[in-house]
């Protein structure tokens, strides 16, 4: 049983992983162990630092990066009034935490599993390569803009077979699209999870419901609770309804969510 | 120390109610905190057939608050009576539907399908139906229909209270508080959201998929302050007061200037238990106003001149 809790917990350290122009740095914020014992890859935490104001009323969702008995390690990129408060965190700083959040995606064992992510995308993965049971039958591609340095990859590219592919220009993009369509081929049988920006997302979406093969999506929203309770942050499923990302995702089957 | 307040046959344990669309059904919230200690929940608005809400994005971040347009996305009340009421702690907490609905007779309905439901506690109407009626103005400004929508719920509700909630967005909120008095409310509750709307420079779009929203949280509580003090002066049933109400000194603000009870809405989303730490913070607050329970703070507010 995963419990859900909220807790104030204390900042260990605030990691610039590096920094793609003076606006955009990359974070890897660990904080002391929630109370949490275990989670499902693929789920979320709010974060909001105690010493907020009233300015800023919302916290902040990220993907859970890593969980271990001490730490909850989260992985962002500076893009707004919120991240850039939290790149300012000193270690010792309290933050409030509520998670872990949402359903997680599917770990089936001894099942080929292509893990695809784009940019910030990729900071699920890095838990869900370290907690599966049958790692060797993971494969890894990453679509990236700003250089690897900035992201937890060549970490996680020494623990399965792993392949990168950075967008320089326009024209690198068909490329890009082209290589997840084979890899989707190529796993077939398997499932495939994804994690990235819209764009990206549909891509994967098409070929799956296109070839019938089975995928995942990880969704992201403006959250204001990230509970299921505030209706905010909702998406379209399979029959058009309308349902909490937060709560009924983020994860869903590519064939029952409208992006 | 004794929290308790009692209004319109409502006994609570403590005047800290979470608002409407801010608390889901209360579920949501469940492994933050013991449902058990809020003086009550007022759930999220129910219409009589379920509603799907507007499209996206319906929620945007201001300073202090947040604008939200979610269109009363509700799975309907029979479905509310079904799925959720029977596992909320109704015998021990005060469980309140808020009833949303765009005309007088739709309004009536609703109060009948809850009337006979031993689990609600009292009914709370919402009155912002943003659509405009035969007279030109929305409904929730209209102070007839204010009126009119108040008559047909208690002509059904039963024996259940009967709580109006006012929108603040009218020129005279006295006016509309005496509408509902007129109509037979047994208390009040205000404020429901203020209009209003944010723009993408870079799009040159509405953020809200709605183009406009209702604003809440920390931002509105001077204007929620003084609707509540009008509102109070103006009527003689219990007002309940919403708005901005983020910490137990906020609470007190509002009873002192004549609230009974208060409800916390976006402050709910700043930490998920902080409905639970407002109501912990009570007592350190009623010290510090010396007050010695809620009654005696209840309109104590010293005037110039006093
Ligand atoms: C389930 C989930 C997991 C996420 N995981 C990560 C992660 O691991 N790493 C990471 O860098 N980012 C992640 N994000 C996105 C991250 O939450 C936003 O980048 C962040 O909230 C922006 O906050 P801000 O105040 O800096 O930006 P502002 O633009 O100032 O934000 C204002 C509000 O808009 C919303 N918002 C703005 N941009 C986004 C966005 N792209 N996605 C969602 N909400 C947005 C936020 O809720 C924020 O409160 C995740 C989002 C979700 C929903
Ligand atoms: C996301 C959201 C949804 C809301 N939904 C409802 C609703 O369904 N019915 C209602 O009467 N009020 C609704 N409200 C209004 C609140 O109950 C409350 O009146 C208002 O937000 C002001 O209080 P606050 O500043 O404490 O949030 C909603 C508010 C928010 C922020
Ligand atoms: S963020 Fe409130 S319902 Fe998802």
């Amino acid at each position: 049983m995963v419990v859900r809790n909220c807790r104030e917990v204390k900042v260990q350290s605030v990691r610039f992983l590096g920094t793609w122009d003076e606006a955009s740095d990359f974070v890897e914020l660990t904080l002391e162990n929630p109370g949490w014992e275990s989670y499902r890859p693929g789920q979320f935490a709010m974060l909001r630092p105690k010493h907020w104001g009233l300015e800023l009323p919302w916290g902040r969702p990220f993907s859970i990066s890593r969980l271990d008995a001490e730490t909850l390690t989260v992985f962002f990129q500076v893009i707004g009034r919120g991240t850039s408060r939290l790149a300012r965190l000193n270690p010792g700083d309290e933050v409030v935490v509520w998670g872990p959040l949402g359903n997680g995606f599917s770990a089936p064992p001894e099942t080929p599993t292509l893990l695809l992510a784009g940019g910030m995308g990729i900071a699920p993965f890095r838990g869900y390569i370290e907690n599966h049971p049958t790692p060797e039958f993971l494969r890894l591609f990453f679509a990236h803009r700003v250089p690897l340095a900035n992201y937890p990859y060549l970490a996680m590219a020494e623990k399965v077979r792993a392949e990168a592919m950075q967008e320089h220009t326009p024209e690198d993009l068909p490329r890009i699209i082209e290589r997840i369509r084979e890899l989707m081929d190529e796993n077939h049988g398997g499932i495939a999870l994804a994690c990235g920006p819209t764009p990206f997302m549909r891509t994967i979406q098409e070929h799956a419901v296109a070839g019938g093969l089975r995928a995942e999506l990880s969704l992201e929203k403006s959250m204001a609770c990230g509970v299921g309770a505030c209706l905010g942050c909702v998406c379209k499923n399979g029959e058009g309804k309308h349902v909490q990302v937060c709560a009924r995702g983020p994860v869903f089957q590519a064939d029952a969510v409208q992006l | 120390m004794d929290l308790r307040v009692e209004f319109a046959g409502l006994v609570l344990k403590n005047p800290i109610i979470t608002a409407s669309g801010t608390f889901g059904f209360g579920l949501e919230f469940s492994s933050f905190g013991d449902l058990k200690r809020l003086g009550g929940i007022v759930v999220k608005g129910l219409s009589l057939k379920p509603r799907e809400g507007n499209a996206m994005p319906r929620i945007v971040e201001t300073p202090c608050g947040m604008l939200n347009a979610i269109g009363i996305q509700n799975p309907g009340v029979e479905a509310f009576l079904k799925d959720k009421l029977p596992l909320l702690p109704w015998r021990e907490t005060a469980i309140i539907a808020n009833l949303y609905a765009c005309s007088v007779e739709e309004f009536g309905d609703l109060a009948g399908v809850l009337s006979g439901e031993e689990g609600v506690a009292a009914l709370e109407v919402n009155v912002s139906c943003p659509n405009v009626t035969h007279g030109g103005a929305a409904f929730g400004q209209d102070p007839a229909q204010i009126t009119k929508a108040t008559e047909a719920v208690k002509k059904r509700c039963g024996n259940k209270p009967v709580i109006v909630k006012l929108s603040p967005n009218v020129t005279d909120i006295a006016v509309c508080a005496r509408a509902a008095e007129a109509g037979g409310a047994d208390a009040l509750s205000l404020i429901n959201t203020l209009l209003g709307m944010a723009v993408d420079i870079k799009t040159r779009k509405p953020v809200l998929a709605n183009v406009v929203g209702g604003l809440s949280g920390p931002a509105i509580k001077p204007v929620a302050l003084r609707c509540v003090y009008q509102a109070c002066r103006a009527v003689g049933i219990p007002v309940v007061g919403i708005g901005g109400i983020a910490s137990a000194e906020d609470a007190l603000e509002f009873i002192t200037v004549g609230a009974t009870a208060v409800e916390v809405g976006t402050a709910n989303f700043l930490r998920p238990d902080q409905s639970f730490r407002i109501i912990d913070d009570l007592p350190r607050a009623m010290l510090k106003a010396r007050a010695a329970d809620m009654a005696e703070l209840r309109g104590s507010l010293v005037l110039p001149g006093q």
